[in-house]
């Protein structure tokens, strides 16, 4: 599969729709080279704000923006943007409920040499329990496209997660990014494995390899984490039985956490949860990192043999 | 009962003098005392030091609509410090945004008046507040945007000294200057008290002057309960290019009942009933 750049895309993206819509605005805390918002901040300059390294500010004047009917996109790393800025996010755009576009990058253990400072595996639970957040966490570069393009049109705050790693490519121009609903990108009839971010593509490898072992993996790409697909979660497991999660995250509050929830109050199935355990990164590089945490189509393929353990 | 027609406030500088302007500021703080009163909760001390600045932001400067509080050309007013709302609600009330009764509503259950104001509840709220060190980088993204928009609407913000305490604060003071917001206002409510006591026992703002004159901004100090002195500030600001404008005003917590004044247990506290007859009583209503 080919590796692509969600950051890339993210950027590229906002430079189309700024040509569009005089209302896109971009803000940024010294970091839009990395975050690749600098390619909006060449194109528009008197549309992009340099926030210095300040993201309680930016946060506050991203919604103070929005109540002048602008679309405000807001980007730095996911650890700052989740996490120092969390209580502006909370009080001043999810409160009020403004119209305010979080996009971070180097989410996740991808981050890679710079460590455990860096690697935010966090921010999926910490923007999830906001009321009125939207969480997404897209796969590759054409689900970022169409990601970026359908919240700057819906209405409210959004979080969308990206990543500084490249990652394989996994869909074409065919598919449809929905807000809230996930994708059956494999079906399966032994056990459901939920995913989203680069860990859907392990996913999909390790349905291949253990199809050659006769058991039948269903792979659902689940790129909304709030509002999860109920729906499809209650729908799959109630085939297969049995699910896996695995996620670029800790394994306390992200799309493990939001599927459980769900099958724990609709259809209590035996689950595992693959993410980074209750821990802290390190440094190393971004692939490196995926296979020491486990976090591949090996790691999903040990859950997915523990769950079917259970299942018996 | 002063009472004016909407119309009145579609322009600004009106035509109001200091001793009109000093009578709505005395219903202002009855109103203010009788709400957290009924509550038994909220914070009167500091919506009292408050009461002078808004009451001529709403009356003489800020121009306004209470009839269409989103009217396109309106100037802002962002209460950075939130919880001295009382004194907020009670000028919305009084100007024409919602009917005085409502006034009863604050703090309680199903009630539109929440204890730090909400947006989306409250007509004439532009942003919601309460949690310290916001509402000034809110203020800042809405000057940016009416910068963008061509716009001359003016963005007023009032902010508190205890709050100036809080890091954001200053990141919002770099980027107002930073951007070179002359159509931003930023009041300091300077009476020297929180919760805890003086300001500069707790953790020293000063010299505050100093400090927003090294970030870049026009400073102007004034007396926060001098009506002609906060008049001439506002208008000094209109004048100012390039810069955002910083009104360091000196004020009295708990302003305009004598055993009130200047003590810091009134920041959270709501009078008793006995108290309130008291207070008021000093501020000349007929009990």
């Amino acid at each position: 599969m080919k590796k692509v750049s969600l950051r890339d895309a993210y950027g590229e993206t906002l430079v189309e729709l700024g040509k569009e819509d005089e209302r896109i605005v971009v803000l940024d805390a010294d970091l839009s080279g990395s975050t690749k918002t600098a390619k909006f901040a060449k194109a528009f300059p008197e549309r992009f704000f340099n926030f210095g390294i300040a993201e309680i500010d930016m946060m506050n004047a991203a919604a103070g923006l929005a109540t002048t009917g602008k679309i405000p996109f807001v980007s730095t790393f996911a650890i700052f943007g989740t996490g120092r800025a969390w209580e502006a996010v909370r009080q001043t755009i999810c409160y009020p409920n403004l119209n305010v576009k979080i996009v971070c990058t180097h989410g996740g253990i991808t981050v890679g040499e710079d460590g455990a400072t860096h690697q935010a595996l966090e921010d999926v639970a910490n923007m999830r329990n906001i009321p009125n957040m939207r969480v997404i966490v897209p796969a590759d570069d054409i689900e970022t496209r169409q990601v970026i393009r359908k919240i700057a049109y819906t209405d409210g705050p959004f979080y969308v997660r990206l990543t500084r790693e490249k990652f394989p490519r996994i869909f074409d121009e065919s598919y449809r990014f929905e807000v809230g609903k996930g994708h059956v990108l494999v079906e399966g009839e032994d056990v459901t494995v939920v995913a989203n971010g680069v860990i859907t593509s392990f996913a999909l490898l390790t349905a291949e390899n253990l199809e050659r072992e006769g058991i039948s993996v269903e792979v659902i790409h689940m790129p909304t984490v709030k509002p999860i697909d109920t729906e499809l979660i209650v729908k799959s497991a109630s085939k297969t039985g049995a699910v896996v999660t695995a996620e670029e995250h800790s394994i306390i509050g992200g799309l493990g956490s939001a599927v459980a929830e769900v099958l724990v109050e609709n259809y209590p199935v035996p689950m595992e949860r693959l993410g980074t355990p209750d821990v802290f990164g390190r440094s190393g590089k971004g692939w490196e990192l995926l296979h020491y945490f486990g976090l591949d189509e090996k790691g999903i393929e040990e859950k997915i043999k523990k769950v079917l353990e259970r299942k018996r | 009962m002063i009472r004016f027609e909407p119309s009145f406030f579609l322009e600004r500088n009106r035509d109001i003098d200091e001793v009109t302007l000093r009578a709505i500021a005395r219903e202002v703080r009855k109103d203010i005392l009788k709400m957290t009163s009924e509550a038994q909760s909220g914070h009167p001390g500091g919506a009292m030091s408050a009461a002078d600045i808004i009451v001529t932001l709403y009356y003489y400067k800020m121009r306004h609509n209470p009839e269409n509080p989103k009217w396109e050309k309106r100037d802002r007013f962002v209460l950075s410090k939130g919880h001295v709302c009382p004194a907020l609600y009670s000028v919305l009330a009084r100007t024409g945004y919602f009917p005085l009764e409502k006034l009863h509503e604050f703090r309680k259950l199903n009630g539109d008046l929440q204890g730090h104001p909400d947006m989306h509840k409250t007509p004439g709220i532009e942003i919601s507040t309460g949690s310290l060190g916001h509402g000034i980088g809110a203020a800042v993204g809405m000057a940016l945007g009416l910068k963008l928009d061509k716009s001359d609407s003016r963005v007023y913000c009032m902010i508190g000294d205890g709050e100036a305490q809080e890091g954001s604060v200053w990141e919002a003071s770099m980027a107002a200057s930073h951007y070179n917001l002359d159509n931003l206002v930023v009041i300091l409510d300077n009476n020297n008290l929180q919760i805890d006591g003086p300001v500069d026992d707790v953790m020293s703002i000063y010299p505050a002057v100093e400090k927003w004159k090294a970030f870049g901004w026009h400073v102007i100090e004034i007396n926060g309960h001098d009506f002609k002195e906060i008049k001439a500030a506002l208008d000094e600001a209109d004048s100012v290019k390039f810069k955002p404008t910083m009104i360091v005003a000196k004020t009295v917590k708990g302003k305009g009942v004598s055993f009130m004044e200047n003590r810091a247990e009134w920041h959270g506290k709501a009078l008793s009933p006995d108290l309130l007859k008291e207070a008021l009583k000093e501020l000349g209503e007929i009990v």
